[in-house]
């Protein structure tokens, strides 16, 4: 693995092996000395081209877990918002002497873009762009779902994909670079994927996606689902007529209280996941958020040792 | 110079000898070497007329760091052409007579082709206001194609007194067909791939929307339409049915749409990058079938140079456009003729002979006869070439077709006799008095 761009690049045997050496790096933190020395001597860059703190900080505590060296760029402040173009701005990382780069970009694309000119020659770990793919979150969704079903059976997590699993995604599909790095993870790991949103929030061609498209949120949920994966509705879609307002938004495809009401009715152990900021009462009732089915946190906290084992893989040598 | 081209292949026919004298087509049969007259071995080698371009972005004024008159015109004259629009986007745009004739005499002065500006159809290309049409029609620069290319007549009655408006002049205009509210933002073809890349999407309806809109516009007031660049395969089928209700509509489509599609942009590499976007393989096929049948009239380049700058970049931040006159000829070969859609004389029709009915290019696309102006091109169909930017003449690098063998490659090029291609290399420029 040279770059981590796609999930859709990512083989069955390596999304394993990732989620395996997660497991061991999840395993290390709840120790009291929470450092590994992997990656001393090493200088993660991460490029962030956009406001995100959960995504930086998990990537900083990541790296520095590892005992790498961290240095942080934002957009804001820096040189890019003097118009610096992004060879410039990574040539310029180079030179300071970074080993790796993590990099959110508001471009669908420009991860990829940096990996594959002669720019800067450096592993590149997508984290975010546009609204193509979110690498890392779907390996930190997998890896919470996988967890949670070995729990569930009393088994052991390691070595396993998501095989028969069925995970709804839900929301807004369009924009969601979450959403398709999952797709592509949860296929490769065998999971049945439906997308369930809105006609408008759907993407114009994802009728070739290797997945089911509904749009009634209750079908779905009343067919039998392993997980719900309910997805950040973004304040500037409503003001861009993909839906009427959020209140109807929230009727249809939100899991408000009365679908979390008919979940337990029904007796499923239907996870209920959430990549976070959640906009409580929109996408996701207050109750849904913090019942016993959700794994809000546990993700969070999953996805420092999901980074852990990607920059590893990418840094120490260690191929797979 | 006068030139005897023996045992050339007229549109792919038998060979036969050629003498070009004083600007033009002397003698044709079997010509005796005698006298001052340079002979070209032409065994083997096809003789067009010289192609004319309907759709050139030369940058200059305003942007000359991309091409100028002087270097757009010698990558014209080294892919075969003898004439191209000049398009209105430069900077100024060219919506007064002031513009287009300072277009008009850098192209005289450069001596390469023959430069013919296109002007705006509105002021500043804003689309709120016409350009002063009868103006540029009567300056030196003789402007018959109107266009605000690169941005869409979109308000309907502007569009509907446009086309009214230049049939005083017998002029066209010539529509960048998008819709703009349906293409906000857009960075590809909105398809199955724009779905995976996560990009927003310029979706076909929005170019055959306005096709629709114009076809009946042009119908209803009796004037004549080009539609720049068709993409879609949706958009020959609206154009095939407006020809055959008698409306006065022709249709350019572009090298690159008749080869390449939107999964190049799998690679986020902006050298493919272009407005229209790259679009599917069943669209690439209808735009070759519309190509044969006729209901597509013409091959327009886009050529679209731009600074290195501007394409070393991520995709979002990446300019439109590729460039094309020196490898239009062969995509064509390649896509057409290679392909057993047309012979050579439909290529002739298509690059050459229609595109200068449509611009009222005075010399231009002429038949290969006797007492004809010596605008001509020679070709080699059977040689394949590698495309290398670095080598062109355009300042632009930008090429889709970087690093693809290629075949047919521009042996000599003739404006008005002279000779401004020979031996497959750039010789020498026609001084304006000549």
């Amino acid at each position: 693995m040279k770059h981590l761009l796609s999930t859709a690049d990512l083989t069955r045997e390596e999304a394993i092996a990732i989620l395996d050496i997660a497991e061991e790096m999840r395993e290390s933190s709840t120790r009291a000395i929470k450092k590994l020395p992997a990656l001393r001597g090493r200088t993660v860059v991460n490029l962030f081209f956009e406001d995100s703190t959960r995504t930086r900080i998990s990537f900083e505590a990541a790296a520095k877990r590892l005992s790498a060296d961290v240095i942080n760029f934002s957009a804001k402040g820096s040189s890019v918002s003097k118009g610096e173009s992004l060879k410039d701005t990574a040539q310029t990382l180079l030179a300071i002497g970074a080993d790796a780069v993590v990099i959110r970009h508001p471009d669908s694309g420009a991860p990829a873009r940096l990996a594959a000119t002669d720019w800067i020659g450096l592993p590149i770990v997508n984290a975010g762009d546009g609204t193509h793919e979110h690498p890392t979150q779907a390996l930190l969704d997998a890896f919470t779902l996988r967890r949670q079903v070995a729990l569930r059976d009393g088994t052991s997590p390691a070595g396993r994909g998501l095989d028969g699993l069925k995970v709804a995604i839900v929301g807004d599909i369009l924009h969601s670079r979450v959403a398709r790095s999952n797709l592509w993870l949860l296929n490769t790991l065998g999971a049945e994927v439906t997308m369930v949103a809105p006609p408008t929030l759907l993407p114009f061609g994802a009728g070739s996606w290797p997945c089911a498209i509904s749009y009634d949120l209750d079908a779905v949920i009343a067919s039998g689902v392993d997980a719900l994966m309910m997805l950040r509705v973004q304040g500037e879609r409503m003001n861009a007529a993909y839906f009427p307002n959020p209140r109807e938004y929230s009727r249809y495809w939100g899991l408000d209280d009365a679908r979390l009401a008919q979940l337990d009715a029904s007796g499923a152990e239907t996870l209920i996941m959430h990549p976070g900021p959640m906009n409580r009462g929109l996408e996701i009732s207050s109750a849904a958020a913090d019942s016993p089915r959700s794994t809000v946190l546990d993700q969070v906290t999953n996805g420092v040792a999901v980074r852990m084992a990607s920059l590893y893989m990418l840094l120490s040598g260690d191929l797979i | 110079m006068n030139y005897l081209i023996q045992q050339a292949s007229i549109l792919g026919g038998e060979p036969v000898d050629v003498l070009i004298a004083d600007g033009k087509i002397a003698q044709l049969g079997s010509i005796a070497a005698a006298g001052d007259a340079q002979v070209i071995d032409a065994r083997n080698l096809v003789l067009l007329p010289g192609l004319v371009d309907t759709h050139t972005h030369l940058r200059e004024p305003g942007r000359e760091d991309a091409e100028t008159v002087e270097t757009g015109s010698q990558a014209a004259a080294r892919g075969g052409y003898t004439a191209v629009h000049a398009m209105a986007n430069s900077t100024p745009v060219a919506d007064t007579a002031g513009v287009v004739e300072q277009v008009y005499e850098l192209g005289r002065k450069a001596g390469w082709v023959d430069v013919r500006p296109v002007g705006a159809v509105t002021v500043g290309l804003a689309g709120k206001q016409l350009s002063e049409i009868g103006a540029m029609a009567d300056s030196r620069a003789q402007v018959k194609m109107f266009s605000d290319d690169g941005i869409c007549v979109w308000d309907p009655l502007l569009m509907r007194r446009a086309l009214e408006y230049v049939k005083a002049f017998d002029g066209v205009i010539a529509q960048h067909a998008q819709e703009p509210r349906l293409t906000e933002g857009a960075q590809m073809n909105e398809g199955e791939v724009s779905a995976i890349l996560g990009m927003p999407g310029w979706p076909a309806v929005a170019e055959e929307s306005i096709i629709a809109r114009d076809v009946l516009l042009a119908e209803h007031v009796g004037a004549r339409l080009h539609v720049c660049h068709v993409s879609t395969a949706g958009s020959v089928e609206i154009i095939r049915w407006a020809k055959a209700r008698g409306i006065q509509v022709t249709a350019e489509v572009t090298p690159h749409h008749l080869l390449l599609t939107d999964e190049k942009v799998r690679t986020y590499d902006p050298v493919f990058k272009v407005n229209p976007p790259l679009r599917r393989e069943e669209d690439v096929m209808a735009l070759r079938a519309g190509v044969a049948d006729g209901t597509i009239d013409v091959i327009g380049t886009d050529h679209a140079p731009h600074p290195s700058e501007a394409k070393d970049c991520e995709w979002g931040a990446a300019a439109m456009g590729m460039t094309g006159l020196e490898t239009a000829l062969s995509i064509v070969q390649h896509t057409l003729v290679d392909t057993g859609l047309m012979g050579w004389a439909g290529v002739a029709r298509i690059t050459s002979q229609v595109p200068a009915q449509i611009g009222r290019v005075a010399d231009q696309g002429r038949p290969i006869a006797i007492g004809e102006p010596a605008n001509l091109v020679l070709v080699d169909p059977a040689a394949r070439w590698i495309v290398d930017p670095a080598a062109m003449a355009t300042k632009g690098r930008n090429s889709p077709f970087a690093g693809m063998e290629l075949p047919g490659s521009v042996r000599a090029t003739f404006f008005h006799g002279h000779a401004t291609v020979l031996d497959g290399q750039l010789a020498t420029p026609r001084t304006a008095n000549a």
